[in-house]
């Protein structure tokens, strides 16, 4: 789960590494309040839950409040990228003099969390390690956490000043504690700033909680902003169903996370292009199918849609069953094509050809066959 | 043959009075497989079908010589039940559950390091060598035996591409599933200096995915020491980045872990890659008439081992761990009582996910 720069400085703040003060605001009104209250000049911050936002004019600084008034209000309801805005953050300009990169990952090869810093912050690190790789110090946390002497290390790496690294030291051993303690999979400052008055601080805060681990963190799992996602993506989630959406015009149904990608990649082999990716998991319930047609009849895009089942210890026979249910309940207009194989896929057929369907039992035959008709309904 | 797990495996169900563990324990049983035990906590003395279960996984062992233990307990459990079955030294554990949160994993991996335990997944379907011993959830029928190693990150992809070999009469000596986690237990590179070992394995079939470079590493490893022909496929090359796709491991980041990065690696190694799944029974059959390329490093029996071993040294560390390495650690382990010599020898020689 990602979570909005304002909620990742609230968890930096809590863990004792320094941000600087603001307020998020969803109105320009609000943000001038906000502002006066700060002093001036402050940066207007769009909240999304994508990178880029400087790049697309997302984030101004200005000095007073007619200024703030207009830029929140051209910012606020602005599309990045397919992300609207609802939510700016309002926080004081702060006179930068040096610009670090300090971030923690799980390094998946070594099986621990990675710790990050680079000299040249505020700017993406895959950028960094792909020019300048010498800019980039990684330190391997394991069992230990981040020891003191290897957090001396890392400042050392970023500022030759004693005074400064002394400040970096105790927020690279909290940001370390945080990214365990609150399970995260990725905790990221970037920038890490050294002020005009010699000051450390983190002027954004990018954190991803591992979705495995928010039932041990209720406070968390109460920051996910439904609004800010794909509603699609948001239902799915509720009836335990994976789902992405994608830019094509097949939709796909699946079941495993696997077959459900080997199907999207099979649509563009041949030529279509997958609206979606759904792993229905190894459910024949009926509320789940429903559930996942919803989903798909909603999106406009899509022409058609395939199901692609391999019966394993879920019996085809029941999937049918559920397919049926879930067609009499939403009554689908799109056109379907059904590819079941496995266990009872006969019983299955039966089924389904009793009510007028057929399936196909080959994948690329089902894969052509949704193309084609994909391309009448178009 | 087979690796891993045969005819004499002797199974543990750890959670087997629930419902996923109670359904698949006689699933298994009903392949052929030697269940022999279950644990469930508070339910000791009882017995499912015929199994006895038993209030921990030493009690279960010390009466019944289990050697293999599955896992079906909720995300919640599973740490400590991986941790149960380890201290117990069963030398294979495989952890069915889906969604155990990525520290549990990182602590679990700390900790195996140098122990005599090999876990396969979690999040993974388990494994199975048809005709002898199936330790999971995949269905029995659609496999049949034979010399076609398979390893893969998937389940239900599994299922379709054994299913295409079986009908193109290509038996399986074994297959695993590694799991779609981030951090698992036996990886790709483990798997396959396993079947390389093999003398009743001919090919292996790998399926790979988005995410990570587990992938990248099990092509340097068969370029460098596999005298066996491999074929690969890799799932997700429509998926967009920065979204995980089913599995929690199954996602592209930063640019890297992209379907085709680790489709032009496999090639580079001379790994013929299959376009559509359809595609590889062809390209086994294929490979197999044709037998890999000359191996660029000459490696031999014993060394074989080291080399893949090599594979894993670290590249950019500031400060070496502090742990002893495995292998020193792995030397230091204590003699398990009461295992059997032929389980051990099963279980060990593929620790190669080492770390010096």
């Amino acid at each position: 789960m990602n979570l909005h720069e304002f909620q990742g400085k609230e968890l930096f703040r809590a863990a004792g590494i320094p941000v600087p003060p603001g307020e998020v605001a969803r109105s320009a009104d609000d943000a001038a309040a906000i502002a006066d209250r700060l002093g001036y000049p402050v940066v207007v911050k769009a909240q999304v839950l994508i990178g880029g936002r400087g790049k697309a004019g997302g984030v101004k600084v200005v000095k007073n409040r007619d200024e703030v008034m207009r830029e929140a209000g051209r910012i606020l309801g602005m599309d990045i990228r397919g992300h609207v805005v609802r939510q700016v953050l309002i926080t004081p300009a702060t006179d930068i003099e040096k610009e670090f990169y300090a971030g923690i990952v799980l390094d998946r090869k070594f099986e621990t969390p990675l710790l990050m810093v680079s000299p040249s912050g505020g700017v993406d690190i895959e950028e960094v390690a792909r020019m300048a790789p010498e800019k980039i110090l990684r330190v391997h946390l394991d069992g230990r956490g981040l020891p003191a002497y290897r957090a001396r290390a890392a400042a050392r790496f970023l500022d030759p000043r004693f005074a400064v690294q002394k400040q970096i030291v105790p927020i690279l051993t909290k940001l370390a504690a945080l990214y365990h303690d609150q399970d995260a999979s990725l905790a990221e400052i970037n920038p890490l700033v050294v002020s005009a008055r010699g000051e450390v601080a983190a002027l954004d805060a990018k954190v991803v909680i591992d979705d495995n681990a928010l039932d041990r963190h209720a406070e968390l799992a109460g920051m996910r902003d439904l609004g800010a996602e794909d509603p699609g993506e948001v239902e799915a989630r509720e009836k335990g169903l994976s789902y992405v959406r994608l830019d094509g015009t097949i939709g796909c149904v699946v079941n495993g996370a696997g077959l459900a990608m080997a199907t999207m990649d099979l649509i563009q082999y041949h030529g279509g292009k997958p609206a979606n990716f759904l792993d229905i998991g190894g459910s024949s319930n009926p509320d789940k199918v429903t559930a996942a047609m919803n989903i798909l009849t909603r999106d406009a895009r899509v022409r058609a849609v395939l199901f692609n089942i391999f019966g394993g210890i879920t019996r085809c026979d029941d999937v049918a069953r559920g397919l049926l249910t879930a067609l009499d309940r939403i009554g689908m207009k799109l056109p379907i094509v059904i590819r079941l194989t496995g266990t009872n896929e006969q019983e299955a057929r039966d089924l389904l050809s009793a009510r007028g369907m057929t399936a196909l039992s080959d994948m690329d035959e089902a894969v052509r066959a949704v193309i084609a008709r994909a391309a009448e309904a178009a | 043959m087979s690796i891993l797990i045969d005819r004499s495996s002797r199974v543990l169900v750890q959670g087997i009075t629930g419902r996923d563990g109670s359904f698949h324990a006689k699933q298994m049983r009903d392949y052929g497989t030697r269940v022999v035990a279950g644990v469930t906590p508070g339910k000791g003395g009882t017995d499912l079908d015929g199994i006895p279960v038993f209030d921990s996984v030493e009690e279960a062992v010390q009466k019944t010589k289990a050697d293999v233990s599955v896992i079906y307990v909720p995300a919640s459990l599973a740490q400590d039940a991986i941790y149960e079955a380890a201290d117990a030294e069963i030398p294979l554990v495989v952890c069915i559950t889906e969604g155990i949160p990525a520290r549990d994993m990182i602590e679990i991996a700390a900790y195996l390091s140098g122990r005599s335990t090999r876990l396969i997944g979690p999040n993974c379907p388990g494994l199975i060598s048809p005709g002898q011993c199936k330790v999971g959830i995949m269905p029995g029928f659609i496999h049949a035996p034979g010399r076609i190693g398979l390893v893969s990150r998937s389940g239900t992809l599994t299922y379709e591409v054994v299913w295409q070999l079986t009908r193109a009469k290509m038996g399986q000596s074994t297959c695993i599933g590694i799991g779609g986690d981030p951090i698992i237990g036996t990886r790709f590179t483990d798997a396959l200096a396993l079947f390389e070992g093999d003398d009743k394995t001919d090919a292996v079939v790998l399926i790979g995915e988005i995410g990570g470079a587990d992938e990248e590493e099990a092509a340097a490893l068969i370029e460098s020491t596999m005298t066996k022909p491999v074929v690969a496929f890799i799932a997700g090359q429509t998926a967009p980045p920065g979204k995980r796709m089913g599995h929690a491991g199954a996602i592209v980041s930063g640019g890297s872990g992209t379907a085709q990065e680790k489709i032009a690696r496999f090639e580079r190694a001379g790994v013929p890659v299959a376009k559509v799944p359809s595609d590889i029974p062809r390209l086994v059959k294929t490979a197999l008439e044709r037998g890999r390329p000359k191996l660029r490093v000459v490696a031999g029996g014993a060394s074989r081992a080291a080399a893949a071993g090599k594979k894993a040294a670290p590249k950019k560390r500031v400060a070496p761990r502090p742990a002893a390495t495995s292998a020193a650690k792995r030397g230091a382990t204590k003699k398990r009582a009461g295992a059997r010599p032929a389980a051990k020898r099963r279980a060990k020689p593929a620790r190669s996910k080492s770390r010096h």
